[in-house]
């Protein structure tokens, strides 16, 4: 199956989708922009922070509403289309859900674990909490404590991007992990894009790292480079100034059009965009040095 | 190596704050060099966590932009999940958490999220991240920003963060197990917080700065210690790491 082939099938309009999940790192980039080519439409999107992706979503029209913790550009502080979105309406009026990154990652925990809360100690007196209607304050049954129930959140999509997947969609996947365990769990739908579909076997070798088991994968595409600009450790590293160009260059709605044309509607595909991004600039990305782990001795 | 930047002596402040075998909640930016700093000078046994999952002892060998960036992962303690982490910090095991904020109030309440000035549209800000955690879970909460009377305000219009609130004891009145800011580090001076009121004290000035330039720049009349003090310079070996860590003044010029 083809990447836009997933999209096309598993993210209607209107759905809810948690992506980033893996914080600044293996951010499904690729993905978003084939969601923004289809010009899906009223998509709630979920996630601890996404760093520029989100942004994009939204200048592009796709978003109705966002839950999330924190929404901008990691490198460059704000982000241009969350500010026209929530303050003047442009594209199109956002609805904040506003968030922790404890409590997005419990929400969904909540979700994987089948409860319709769980209890937290965080965000007490804050007016995230105030505002939020699915942070309520309980009291603990069984300490008379106040705490805050965090709703379960169950998306219809989970897109995650991974190091490398088998054909099944068994997952292997290392660093830092952020939420992506629970966000799996917790979705209807998962879709997944790897930087290498490789034989079972090598999956099977580590059971350990397969951190998502393939009957809960809807869909497994091969997309090398498919987190760009965001880092894939062992892959390539994170494009800094990719980060830095667009906080510069969609500072208006126009120069956001400018962008969008440049690297997700005037290209047809991730081969396309990567043909545009340069051989020698991914180059430059690749790691310098290899540090492959010990092998884990599985025999018996 | 004579003179240094204001932001150099914000990273040196923030790493003093590091007391060796404290487990910390690092953040980025400005904290993150400071807990490089501290465990290359007096704090070498401090342990780092990031909300990512992320835990470090040995400092990264290079420069992060992200917490998530490759060289944060390379030898890292361990690589584990967000809850990981945020359990530890919930459980009360986090000694020292750093973060910064677009809005402060006399009694320490942060905001990143929704500014409102009078008169003016609404601006929207990223939001919390981990900050609103932090601020609710560590022991101590260092807060690091620029020293600006827009920044500096009677009331936040928005609380991302907590801090003492109202004052006195309403964070154990709404359920706060611990912590509050302890310090406020600013391109000014040091802040502190009055151990009954909890309202903010000016308790440092950063050398080259006078009380008066630090009262301007506060929205509120802020309170100066009895005991003030002029923060102490950066070291040369301080400033030397700092721009071995930081060689571009990409942080910190």
């Amino acid at each position: 199956m083809t990447l836009s082939e997933a999209i096309e099938q598993y993210v209607p309009d209107g759905a809810s989708i948690v992506m980033g999940t893996a914080m600044e790192a293996l951010i499904p980039f690729a993905a978003g922009h084939e969601i923004i080519r289809q010009r899906k439409r009223d998509l709630t999107l979920i996630g601890p922070i996404s760093d520029i992706l989100f942004d994009q979503l939204i200048g592009a029209g796709c978003v109705e509403k966002v839950i999330a913790a924190w929404v901008g550009n990691v490198s460059g502080g704000s982000a241009y289309n969350l500010r026209r979105a929530v303050e003047e309406g442009m594209p199109r009026p956002l609805e904040m859900e506003d968030h922790t990154n404890f409590t997005i990652a419990l929400g969904l925990h909540a979700g994987a674990l089948g409860v319709p809360y769980l209890p937290a100690r965080t965000a007490l007196g804050s007016d995230i909490q105030r505002r939020n209607d699915h942070l309520r304050s309980i009291t603990c049954p069984y300490t008379g404590d106040r705490l805050i129930a965090v709703r379960a959140i169950e998306p219809d999509v989970a897109i995650v991007h991974v190091q490398r997947a088998d054909e099944a969609g068994n997952c292997h996947l290392w660093g830092n992990l952020g939420v992506t365990i629970d966000a799996v769990r917790a979705s209807r739908r998962v879709i997944v894009t790897a930087e290498e579909i490789v034989p079972a076997d090598v999956i099977l070798s580590d059971p350990n790292r397969t951190l998502i088991p393939g009957f809960l994968v809807t869909a497994v595409v091969e997309q090398p480079w498919g987190a760009h600009p965001s880092p894939v450790v062992g892959y390539y590293n994170r494009d800094n100034d990719y980060f830095h160009e667009y906080h510069r260059e969609t500072k208006t709605p126009e120069q956001f059009h400018r962008w969008l044309q440049r690297w997700v509607l005037g290209v047809k595909d991730r081969n396309h965009y990567l043909e545009r991004l340069g051989r020698d600039r991914r180059e430059a990305l690749r790691p310098r040095r290899r540090a492959p782990s010990a092998p884990a001795e599985f025999g018996y | 190596m004579t003179g240094y930047t204001l932001r150099e002596l914000m990273v040196v402040a923030a790493a003093r704050q590091i007391e060796d075998g404290q487990v910390v909640f690092v953040g980025m930016r400005l904290p993150l060099l400071g807990f490089l700093l501290a465990k290359r000078t007096h704090a070498p046994q401090a342990i780092g966590l990031y909300e990512n999952g992320i835990i470090r002892e040995m400092p990264s060998a290079e420069m992060l932009y992200t917490m998530s960036d490759p060289p944060n992962i390379y030898r890292a303690t361990s690589c584990a999940d967000m809850l990981a982490v945020m359990g530890l910090l919930q459980q009360g095991r986090v000694d020292v958490g750093f973060i910064g904020g677009a809005e402060i109030d006399r009694f320490g309440n942060l905001n990143t999220t929704l500014v409102r000035a009078d008169g003016r549209r609404a601006i929207r800000l990223p939001g919390s991240g981990g900050a609103c955690d932090i601020a609710s879970l560590a022991h101590r909460l260092i807060a690091i920003m620029a020293h600006e009377k827009r920044r500096f305000r009677e009331r936040v219009s928005y609380i991302t963060s907590p801090g003492y609130g109202e004052g006195g004891n309403w964070r154990s009145a709404v359920g706060l197990p611990r912590g509050g800011p302890s310090v406020v580090i600013t391109d000014k001076a040091i802040l502190e917080f009055d151990p009954v009121t909890k309202e903010a004290v000016l308790s440092s000035v950063h050398p080259g700065i006078s009380v008066d330039d630090v009262l301007a720049h506060t929205g509120w009349p802020l309170r100066v210690s009895k005991d003030l003090d002029e923060t102490p310079p950066p070291t040369e070996e301080e400033l030397s790491i700092i721009r071995e860590l930081d060689p571009r003044g990409f942080w910190t010029r």
